[in-house]
């Protein structure tokens, strides 16, 4: 049990695919302009870990090694096909301003990643835990992104007014240059944190 | 058969590179791109590859989007089917070039198979079928998307190599961080563009 919690926490914070592993980052930066369309990413991407993670996890023993990669591709894909279909027919509205971002999951390189990596070798369980951790990794940081993109771009979040009706929207957080902007920030930010902790745990190590 | 939207050939190929760059504007190919632009060389090489593949990939995946996908109805298939049209293209792209030119081979031969997982062909694919393009605007739209990414890895190498160079750059923005910040505002420079064209 011990093991399982652990591999739950690496994937939402020591090894957070968007903050440490950095993979992933075409679909975080494009659908964080606004924090509905993070959580409707976040969540279609952990449909479509779990379930990619648990078939190949069941099938590992079945799978010939040098054919991997296209079986992957073409379990991930049919995941992604369902995502899609049930985002067009129960959220129009969604599916439209995400546009080309729900299918491109397919060549996400965090699913590629962890079947390649995780679900090919374990069993059922770890893979359970490990892509729900992953998941969730990922939607925080996306959640956080959109947030911040959407109060200062938008003054709104998830669509409501947050900021005083005086308040000019500053419009470059919407766009483009102001997701990459912010990510830069937050990253920057990360390997500030991780130098300062390994400076303080030598630190203690001399005294 | 198809409602292809009304725009000229040249200014659809100059709003693929410029105005609605893949890469700067639609974020597509990004992983590939940090992680490249660290080498000059290197980035020159998957350039090349990159506009080789989308282009053909574009014009093969049309073909196949309007002589089999639609024909068939099986449109809840098409991007499964793009995907491995991609790989298959990827893979015999690859043989090609190894017989007939062992030196370009030697050059590109280890980017061709990271292509197939770039999101920047699929996502040009998609697009395309999205805005219902004819046969020349999809091959030019490829190209044009294609060169608009090489330009912009090139540009973003270019620039990346003077930052090495400098050592006022603070602990925790090197690397990644000012690696991002600077696509930020290269992403800010190309918007500046977006008065010329407009193609959506």
């Amino acid at each position: 049990m011990k093991s399982l919690w652990k591999t739950f926490k690496q994937g939402i914070i020591y090894e957070n695919p968007l903050l440490m592993l950095m993979i992933g980052l075409c679909s975080a930066l494009a659908v964080t302009s606004s924090v509905s369309n993070g959580i409707g990413m976040g969540l279609a991407m952990t449909f479509v870990l779990l379930f990619s993670e648990i078939v190949i996890s069941l099938f590992r023993k079945v799978i010939p090694n040098s054919a991997r990669i296209p079986i992957f591709i073409i379990i991930i894909a049919a995941f992604t096909t369902m995502v899609d279909l049930v985002m067009k027919a129960y959220f129009p509205e969604l599916s439209k301003s995400m546009g080309v971002f729900i299918p491109l999951i397919v060549v996400n390189c965090i699913i590629m990643g962890r079947v390649e990596a995780f679900a090919s070798k374990q069993s059922f369980l770890p893979v359970v835990f490990d892509s729900l951790g992953m998941g969730l990794g990922y939607t925080w940081v996306l959640v956080a992104i959109a947030a911040f993109r959407e109060i200062l771009g938008n003054g709104t979040f998830a669509g409501i007014q947050v900021m005083p009706g005086n308040f000019q929207p500053i419009l470059f957080f919407i766009l483009p240059p102001g997701g990459f902007l912010v990510f830069g920030l937050l990253t920057s930010f990360n390997i500030w944190l991780k130098n300062r902790m390994a400076k303080s745990e030598k630190a203690k190590e001399r005294a | 058969m198809i409602n292809a939207p009304d725009v000229g050939l040249l200014s659809l190929f100059l709003a693929s590179i410029l105005t609605s760059n893949v890469l700067l504007a639609n974020f597509l190919g990004t992983c590939s791109f940090i992680s490249i632009s660290k080498d000059f060389k290197s980035s020159m090489g998957l350039g090349i590859a990159v506009t080789m593949v989308i282009g053909i990939c574009s014009a093969i995946c049309w073909a196949v989007l309007y002589f089999i996908i639609k024909p068939l109805g099986i449109e809840y298939l098409s991007f499964i089917i793009f995907i491995i049209v991609i790989a298959a293209v990827v893979q015999m792209l690859e043989m090609i070039i190894d017989r007939f030119s062992p030196g370009l081979y030697l050059a590109l031969g280890i980017f061709l198979p990271l292509i197939t997982v770039n999101c920047a062909v699929l996502g040009v694919i998609l697009f395309m079928q999205i805005r219902n393009y004819n046969f020349m605007q999809a091959v030019i739209f490829g190209f044009g998307s294609g060169a608009g990414w090489w330009l912009s890895i090139m540009l973003l190498a270019s620039i990346r190599k003077k930052l090495d160079n400098n050592n006022a750059v603070p602990a925790g923005l090197k690397g990644t961080g000012i690696t991002l910040i600077t696509i930020g505002f290269m992403a800010m420079a190309f918007i500046g563009f977006s008065g010329m064209i407009a193609v959506q």
